[in-house]
């Protein structure tokens, strides 16, 4: 008999701690995926965050490394520059890429490292109960901005995939979601294709900015989550590809 | 003969590392090391290593993090308010037993501080320094040779031990130029294999490096292990030296460059006739409490000199536990103890009043 379809091997098989509707499960599979279709688990090394996903390496059946808030992007540096034949990847929320890790995701991009960067953008700080993230909307209520986000005394969103194509030391920049099937396959293939231009040795840095859904801090059930990245989150993070062919 | 070359002592620290294997080095500019990334800079690529100017401190020792969790030396060095950006990743190295050798130039503080010598960071360097339970091995060479010795000494002991080591140097010895034979190396430790380190499974069970432990009792269980590791560190790693004690009516404790001002001092005591003799702590973690303790036991005073308002001398006090009384002598913001300082306190408390 011929199997037509196995379990992704790449991810262990295991109930996750993630809230039901999370956008973290679907990514961790097309991340696990990709993995498995390029047959490279055997060389490949994640960096877990800070943030919902520090346990990813409960998940993901690969080398990994849980490292300091925000600093993946420097311990990147350190392992890729050592181990080139290595894939290197790191897995970020949107505090540990855009606030604390500002500086250090810059900078690598800056000096054009040559890993792999997904970034799970779900607009609020979800592992310590709701606050502002630097990608939350204006008006959005957040633990930190209970009256709304007013860019008077908050600031505005930050779009870090804009940011970071406009500096030389970026090569590959996507923006996608998983708020739909067409969406989730849209992702996967954003997904393989940076980790095919670091299989590939591409001098500079990729990175996937996935917009995803936090059903408990935006106070929504998962479908309205969805919909809510459709119709509101699109509008200030449009989709598509900033760079790279 | 031995050939000795005349270098900094910023620059032994540099050479003996690359020749201690180093791997990668990642830094940050600040004064008084500045010398060491750019020696880094020209020698690593001369030797197909790894050299990368970081964007701060703080993702210098995080690169140095990544480097050590896969298995390789990596080294960063810096000076005092660089080290203390650093302290979040020592913390981590340690929890994560990785690793790794910081080396801090002491400058005068607090704050920005100046660009002048100090000892400053003692309580930093010997009470961990960062967050948690853990303490790291430091070193304090004394002369522009031990700079090259220990830090031989230092990578060794990072890996025999998986734990960070810091070298506490200061910004008058990074400056000074002395011989020193850089073949010299004290003898080579057996090292266990890096069987946790991450290079992709490759066929292989997945490895993990972490310091996040929240299952029940788990990170209990992980401090026992540590503080296990650190008693063992501290029956076996205590480096000291000691000058002219059995007769000592004063003995002095100092380390590193201070050290040497205060071996001028003791000497010129002596022919004073002054019976004084001195205790040079090289490890300053493990301390070398048994021989200060040991010393303790006959009748003498203490006086501790460091450029610093006092933080080695709780450690002497802790040694001496009561059993004799322990003075300190010191200055801090960058001002270096004379000769003549020194031994004025000594006569002091030692001769009789006219």
């Amino acid at each position: 008999m011929e199997t037509v379809f196995a379990r992704t091997e790449s991810l262990k098989d295991c109930p996750t701690h993630y809230c039901p509707g999370c956008g973290h499960g679907i990514v961790h599979r097309l991340i696990a995926e990709v993995i498995d279709e390029l047959d490279i688990a055997g060389r490949t090394i994640g960096i877990a965050p800070v943030g919902c996903a520090v346990l990813a390496y409960n998940y993901f059946d690969i080398d990994m490394v849980e490292v300091a808030h925000g600093r993946a992007p420097a311990v990147a540096t350190g392992m890729k520059r050592l181990h080139p034949e290595n894939i290197i990847f790191s897995y970020q929320g949107d505090g540990d890429l855009a606030s604390i890790g500002a500086a250090e995701i810059l900078h690598a991009v800056h000096r054009a490292e040559r890993f792999t960067v997904i970034f799970i953008n779900n607009a609020v700080y979800g592992m310590t109960q709701g606050q502002m993230a630097p990608t939350t909307l204006l008006n959005q209520v957040t633990a930190t901005t209970p009256r709304g986000r007013n860019h008077d005394t908050d600031g505005y969103p930050m779009q870090v995939s804009e940011i970071l194509a406009v500096l030389p030391g970026s090569i590959f920049i996507e923006r996608c979601s998983v708020y739909n099937p067409a969406q989730v396959v849209k992702t996967r293939k954003a997904i393989k294709h940076a980790f095919e231009l670091q299989i590939a040795d591409a001098k500079g840095l990729s990175l996937v900015e996935v917009l995803s859904p936090c059903p408990t801090y935006w106070r929504m059930s998962p479908k309205q989550a969805m919909q809510w990245i459709e119709t509101e989150m699109v509008r200030v993070f449009p989709l598509g590809r900033l760079k790279g062919e | 003969m031995t050939k000795k070359i005349l270098i900094c002592g910023n620059e032994a620290l540099a050479e003996a590392a690359i020749r201690a294997g180093l791997d990668a080095y990642f830094g940050y500019p600040i004064t008084p090391q500045n010398e060491i990334p750019a020696y880094m800079a020209r020698r690593m690529p001369q030797e197909g290593r790894v050299f990368v100017q970081s964007e701060s401190e703080l993702a210098a020792i995080n690169m140095v993090f990544g480097a050590a969790a896969t298995g390789d030396r990596a080294m960063t060095t810096s000076s005092s308010p660089g080290i203390s950006l650093m302290q979040e990743g020592i913390s981590y190295l340690a929890g994560a037993q990785l690793p790794a050798v910081i080396a801090n130039i002491m400058r005068g503080g607090p704050g920005l501080g100046n660009i002048g010598p100090s000892q400053s960071d003692y309580f930093q360097a010997t009470r961990g320094g960062g967050h948690g339970d853990y303490r790291t091995i430091v070193l304090a060479p004394a002369s522009v040779q031990e700079l090259s010795d220990l830090t031989h000494l230092a990578f060794d002991l990072a890996d025999l031990y998986r734990t960070p080591v810091l070298i506490l140097s200061d910004g008058f010895s990074g400056q000074m130029m002395e011989p020193v034979d850089l073949d010299k190396r004290p003898p080579p430790r057996k090292l266990p294999p890096k069987d946790w380190a991450l290079g992709g499974t490759n066929g292989r069970k997945q490895r993990i490096v972490r310091s996040l432990w929240l299952a029940e009792g788990r990170l209990e269980e992980l401090n026992l292990e540590l503080q296990a590791k650190y008693r063992q560190i501290e029956a076996n790693e205590v480096l000291c030296e000691q000058h002219e004690i059995d007769d000592a009516e004063i003995v002095l404790v100092a380390y590193g460059i201070t050290a040497r001002i205060v071996r001028s001092a003791v000497r010129q005591a002596r022919r004073e006739g002054i019976r004084a003799g001195w205790i040079r702590p090289i490890t300053l973690w493990p301390f070398p409490t048994d021989q200060i303790s040991a010393a303790a036991d006959e009748p003498r005073i203490f006086l501790t000199v460091e450029m610093s308002h006092g933080q080695m001398v709780d450690d002497v006090k802790l040694a001496v536990a009561g059993k004799a009384p322990v003075l300190f002598h010191g200055c801090a913001g960058g001002a270096v103890p004379s000769v003549e300082d020194v031994l004025e306190q000594i006569e002091k408390l030692t001769l009789p009043v006219a």
